[in-house]
């Protein structure tokens, strides 16, 4: 199960996801991005009710990253430790901007 | 011990999960270790689903559990008549390479290496027999 919840304010995005970010709702996600992220400049992710995450989901957080450097910036914040300690141990700790 | 067959189908993920996780709980498997074991379990079972029967239809994967050590641990086998392959002599990824550089492949294993106190891996009958192990009480 994921929850995805956007908020949208002019070319900025915040997109607070609760629950699992796995190989089952991965696509979920990569769905809402693509359509979502055209105009945006600034992407913000709210993990505070992230649980979850498997290498699904860092797939389409790279990608996501990918897009944002082209055209703008994206943090994340609110990471759990259980989720920060997934992005350390593949070291996208150097890739994401997390606060 | 026991042990339930899925069909290698990513639709069986939630059952899978479910049927370690009752395990774990039963055990009295600490969250913190349960995380890491079912990111283990995932990226494992999800490998099996996607490339063990190729071309192949109606594939199915063993998944065979013990708690070794007066319930310490946690033993997980999966067991699968698919094409042989060994995930532990794929090359670790580069994961100091900026985000343009990265590539995803290679990174739900390096988690389960990780994670997992071991990982074992052998070629018997026809089979493809992955075990992992991890302590569930920290």
């Amino acid at each position: 199960m994921l929850t995805i919840n956007k908020e949208k304010t002019g070319d900025r995005l915040m997109i607070c996801l609760g629950g699992r970010l796995d190989t089952m709702t991965a696509p979920e996600l990569e769905a809402e991005l693509k359509k979502e992220l055209d105009p945006v400049k600034e992407l913000t992710f709210d993990f505070e009710k992230l649980e979850y995450i498997s290498s699904a989901g860092l797939r389409v957080l790279l990608s996501a990253q990918k897009v944002m450097n082209r055209q703008g910036t994206m943090k994340l914040i609110h990471v759990r430790p259980e989720v920060q300690e997934v992005f350390e141990v593949t070291g996208f700790v150097d890739i994401l901007t997390i606060e | 011990m026991k042990e339930l067959k899925f069909s290698a189908d990513l639709e069986q993920m939630p059952k899978v999960l479910k049927f370690v996780g009752d395990e774990l709980d039963r055990a009295g498997c600490t969250r913190k270790a349960r995380i890491r074991i079912e990111i283990a379990l995932e990226e494992i079972f999800v490998n099996i689903a996607k490339y063990a029967y190729k071309n192949r239809q109606n594939g199915d994967v063993t998944v065979r559990m013990s708690f070794p050590g007066n319930e310490a641990s946690v033993e997980i086998t999966f067991i699968d008549g698919g094409t042989p392959f060994n995930p532990l002599e794929k090359p670790d990824p580069d994961i100091k390479l900026p985000a343009e550089k990265r590539e995803i492949g290679g990174l739900g294993i390096w988690l389960v290496k990780e994670y997992m106190d071991m990982v074992q891996y052998h070629h018997e009958d026809g089979h493809n027999i992955l075990t992992i192990r991890r302590k569930i009480k920290e």
